[in-house]
């Protein structure tokens, strides 16, 4: 039988799934191996460098920068508050002396002879990273964070907005080729995770705002609603540190495209549930698709859950969605794995597959536009 | 996983120098971010050709983690397709050649990993930090940023952008020597505690390349004593008015060799195979790009269109510049071409009626999709018209920055130095520009060779008379890094086996009513019979005249239009063909499409109908 790999996106009602939580920079881990956590608690913190802050002493003094080492009231180490006088130039015979004061509350970190500078460095800032998902510890990065693991039930969306957020999954359509508007979204569901259906519209991302959701996630969205409300048109699709009020994720693509019945059925089948959310995208290198998970156990006593990899074999017979025009967000089966490779109504000559779609349409594709939908 | 090095598999440096008269076997890779390219070239009589590609998929992440696992792949594909066995039971190269298996040299570009990420830094934005900016981009690497005393941001907002960056290493320059070592300290004192970190984590010193003011140079060590490798090379711009970048882009290199490489997985054993030092990608293309126009006395530029960047070279008079256009591409850039371009500018070069909502959704589903490809007509040429404002867009900021000289021996005034900045003064000048070659995939695989013509004649508007080629297969990495070991070899395949000559453009710079003569013209082919008409504004034209067929040609331009000699003056030259042939382009210079969407869907039809574009 023909054979192809190709990529796709998990949805899966149960996978043995494991996150690796890191600081940015060395600090404390506050979880031992074994140890069961919540989403939203701490497993490790630290403290980043504060801000620095040059501050020119020799302008402020009116000296040349060689002389203000010698006219420091304070030292490399020592700290100090906003307002406080740091350095005082000598005057005129001990007459019309000038003070300088530091802008800032912090540490000074440097005296330069060379330039006159004075580095302050502000007060350290707290970073603390949460577990995300509950489940186990099963490692512990020594000075970094931890690996927590569980089964999961798993989505992965195609885009998302903003980063983590957490709530109970509530529905918004009850059928996914409805579209997410502004209507469907209720007060009761601040705090929650808001599943819809087709397009979600502008109006109804302002109004999960308005009261308070924690995330959205629908098939599609509109690229002008996007941009209206960012306020900015996206240029590259590496997304997660938007501050926007909320976190979204559409799981087909932009446009007017239903969310495949599968995950909407899925998310349906959770409601009510905590889930785990994040927006982020990164499409490069090193693919970060946004996700929506649900913990289900402890991985350690269940039997038969798996880990599941994005991409797989496109055989006969395998689900697929076409992911280009002009058969964008059509859903079907394969028929036929051609060899040989086929001219395109572009002209371009490329690798096909024939697909028969939900609805019993045969048609031909190219293999690079198709996604495997994932078991 | 494969065993480390053999006995044959040392450092470049201390391998026996190689004999060019007896090489017969050569192997050259590109490890690229996804996909690891690899040609054979042999010796064919007496001759150097390339004979058969392999690729496969770059293995620099888990779960391989060790890029020679790819390049052994893509060589034993190239083994198969030769019937030549290239590898070993070990899986090493087999070296020295002989009869029946092995090849006498092996090459290797890359660009795996993002390639080479530098921050730069100078003194003033436009004098020191340029120049600096120029030897990293010249030296193959990607400039995530320029910190200048003058950039316009505050101190605190310079050292939050450095904090936020992961760059490779950090090129630093500023002050001419003898001169002011204050304000290049400044800087050095800025970036110090801002601790950049780099992107291969804790464990690795950032490396600190100090090519400014001599004088600041025992200050600078004592800066960055701490949790730095820092190397200081001589000062890039030593008086004002000489720029001396060779010395730090050769830094750039070694750094790039000893510290970036030596972290990527795998690489350690790259190297110790490379009969010449690993180049980043953009690099090698460079050098082939600076030899040729060397070699032939012409002015060249090329482009390289990817799915995140576009990358422009030239070479002007024998001055060498490359911009990276970060964020101008065909896939994971897409969006951002037509944010920055906008929609009305991008449909200009669509003759058919489109959607302007549906459109916008396209974009950002091939922004998420990055590897789909065009199935429909309608699909392709949106995607053709998006290229063209990629490649506008790059091209001109290419322009905007290529306008000072490179080495020590070539002089300007301080006049010219004030003066850059400014379009007026950039060295490129279409009118003058021999030799266009396109790469990448949008360029590279357009279903028609007429496609990719226009879409260079539309976004580099080329002036007088321009060959224009495209890069058969993504050769010019390879041969750039063969040229350094083997410049016959790395010639001899450029000439035959990796440029594919599209033809000539014959382009009259100018602007007249349309309808109006433009200029006239008579070609007297190699082979065949003479042909003469007239353009008039407004006209496009396409002769077929084939591939290794020459032609004699006389144009005559209307008083109001130069092509080379100036408003009115004839010009005649002897031009080749190539798979599209010649093109006559009397549209006007700078070309200026109407601003009516109905003019200018007419107009587009038209022409896509004279360069036989589309079916």
């Amino acid at each position: 039988m023909a054979k192809a790999y190709t990529p796709g996106l998990k949805v899966t009602a149960r996978t043995l799934h494991r996150v690796r939580r890191s600081l940015p920079v060395a600090g404390e881990v506050t979880v031992r191996v074994g140890d069961r956590v919540e989403a939203t608690q701490v497993v490790a913190r630290t403290y980043t460098d504060g801000e620095i802050m040059p501050v020119n002493l020799a302008n402020l003094l009116g000296v040349p920068a060689g002389d203000v080492p010698a006219l420091m009231l304070k030292r490399a180490g020592d700290e100090v508050r906003a307002g406080e006088t740091v350095a005082r130039s000598r005057g005129i015979f001990g007459m019309m002396r000038k003070d300088a004061v530091s802008p800032s509350g912090g540490t000074i970190e440097s005296i330069s002879e060379a330039t006159g500078q004075m580095i302050l460095r502000g007060p350290q800032q707290p970073v603390e990273v949460l577990a995300y998902m509950p489940g186990r510890v099963i490692d512990v990065l020594p000075r970094e964070g931890a690996l927590i693991e569980n089964e999961v039930m798993l989505v992965q969306g195609i885009f998302g907005i903003g980063g983590e957020a957490f709530g109970p999954i509530r529905m918004a359509c009850d059928r996914p080729d409805m579209r997410l508007e502004a209507s469907m979204i209720t007060t009761e569901m601040r705090g929650a995770v808001v599943v819809g259906g087709a397009r979600m519209t502008a109006d109804a991302i302002r109004r999960a705002k308005e009261v308070g959701a924690s995330a959205v996630i629908s098939g599609g969205i509109d690229d002008q609603d996007l941009r209206d409300f960012l306020g900015y048109d996206l240029g590259v699709a590496i997304t997660g540190s938007e501050r926007v009020g909320l976190t979204f994720i559409i799981t087909e693509g932009f446009g007017d495209i239903a969310m495949a019945t599968r995950t909407h059925d899925l998310l349906a089948s959770h409601v009510g549930q905590e889930a785990s959310v994040n927006g982020s995208t990164q499409i490069r290198a090193g693919v970060l698709r946004p996700e929506i998970m649900v913990a289900l156990g402890d991985g350690a006593e269940r039997a038969g859950a798996h880990r599941v990899e994005t991409g797989g074999e496109l055989s006969i017979g395998t689900a697929v969605r076409v992911i280009r025009d002009p058969h964008f967000g059509r859903i079907g089966a394969v028929t036929a794995l051609p060899h040989e490779p086929a001219v395109l109504g572009s002209g371009s000559k490329a690798r096909v597959l024939e697909v028969r779609l939900e609805g019993g349409e045969s048609v031909v594709v190219p293999r690079a536009n198709v996604e495997l939908i994932e078991e | 996983m494969m065993d480390g090095s053999s006995p044959t598999h040392t450092d470049p440096a201390s391998k026996p120098a190689i004999d060019p008269d007896r090489i017969r076997w050569i192997l050259a890779t590109d490890c690229g971010s996804t996909t690891t390219k690899a040609i054979l070239i042999e010796k064919v009589g007496n001759e150097y050709r390339q004979t058969q590609r392999g690729e496969a998929p770059t293995t620099v992440e888990e779960p391989f983690a060790d890029v020679t696992v790819g390049v052994v792949n893509a060589l034993t594909e190239i083994g198969e397709l030769a019937g030549r066995r290239f590898i070993d039971d070990a899986g090493n190269i087999i070296r020295p050649a002989t009869e029946t298996e092995g090849c006498d040299i092996y090459i290797s570009t890359s660009s795996a990993g993002g390639g080479l990420q530098m921050m730069v830094a100078g003194v003033v934005a436009q004098m020191t930090a340029a120049s600096a900016k120029r030897a990293a981009l010249g030296a193959g690497a990607i400039v995530m940023d320029t910190i200048a005393a003058n950039d316009k941001r505050k101190p605190h907002e310079q050292i939050q952008r450095i904090r936020e960056l992961r760059p490779d290493m950090v090129l630093i320059s500023g002050g001419t020597d003898g001169g002011n070592t204050h304000q290049v300290i400044q800087i050095a004192e800025l970036i110090a505690p801002a601790k950049p970190r780099p992107r291969f984590g804790g464990e690795y010193h950032l490396p600190i390349i100090f090519a400014g003011n001599r004088d600041a140079a025992p200050r600078i060590r004592e800066i960055f004593r701490d949790g730095f490798d820092l190397a200081v090379v001589d000062n890039l711009r030593p008086v004002l008015e000489q720029e001396n970048l060779g010395p730090a882009r050769d830094k750039i290199h070694d750094v790039f060799l000893e510290h970036v490489m030596a972290h990527a997985p795998g690489y350690d054993k790259l190297i110790s195979w490379a009969d010449a030092p690993i180049m980043p990608t953009p690099g090698a293309v460079g050098d082939i790009l600076q030899r040729i126009a060397e070699r032939d006395r012409i002015n060249a530029v090329g482009v390289d269109i990817g799915g995140a960047t576009t990358d422009v070279f030239s070479v002007f008079g024998g001055v060498f510049n490359r911009t990276v256009s970060a964020n101008l591409g065909m896939s994971y850039s897409i969006s951002n071409v037509c944010a920055e371009a906008t929609m009305p500018k991008v449909l200009r070069w669509v003759h058919l009626d489109m959607d302007e909502r549906e459109l916008r959704n396209r974009v950002k589903n091939k922004m998420i999709r990055p590897t789909t490809i065009p199935q429909t007509l309608e699909a392709l040429v949106f995607e053709q018209a998006v290229s063209r404002e990629a490649l506008r867009l790059a091209y001109l900021q290419h322009k905007e920055f290529a306008t000072t000289l490179k080495g020590v021996q070539q002089q300007r005034t301080v006049g010219d130095l004030f003066a850059q900045g400014s379009a007026s003064h950039s060295i490129v000048d279409n009118m003058k520009l021999d030799l266009l070659v396109a790469s990448g995939g949008v360029l590279s695989h357009a279903p028609r060779m007429e496609q990719t013509a226009a879409m260079l004649i539309d976004a580099f508007e080329p002036e007088g008379f321009t060959t224009l080629a495209k890069d058969s297969i993504f050769m010019m990495p390879h041969l750039g890094v063969l040229a350094s070991v083997h410049p016959r070899a790395a010639m001899e395949v450029f000439e035959r086996d990796c440029l594919i000559l599209l033809g000539t453009c014959i382009a009259a710079k100018g602007h007249g009513r349309p309808g109006k003569p433009c200029f006239a013209y008579r070609f007297t082919p190699s082979v065949g019979a003479a042909l003469a008409g007239e353009m008039h504004v407004g006209d496009l034209k396409l002769i077929r005249l084939t591939e290794g067929q020459t032609a004699e040609a006389e144009i005559v331009p209307d008083r109001h239009f130069d092509v080379g000699a100036g408003p009115g003056k004839p010009v005649r030259r002897t031009i080749r063909g190539g798979t599209v042939g010649i093109i006559l382009d009397a549209r006007g210079r700078p070309l200026e499409l109407p601003e009516d969407r109905a003019d200018c869907r007419a107009r587009m039809t038209r022409w896509v109908a004279d360069l036989e574009l589309y079916p």
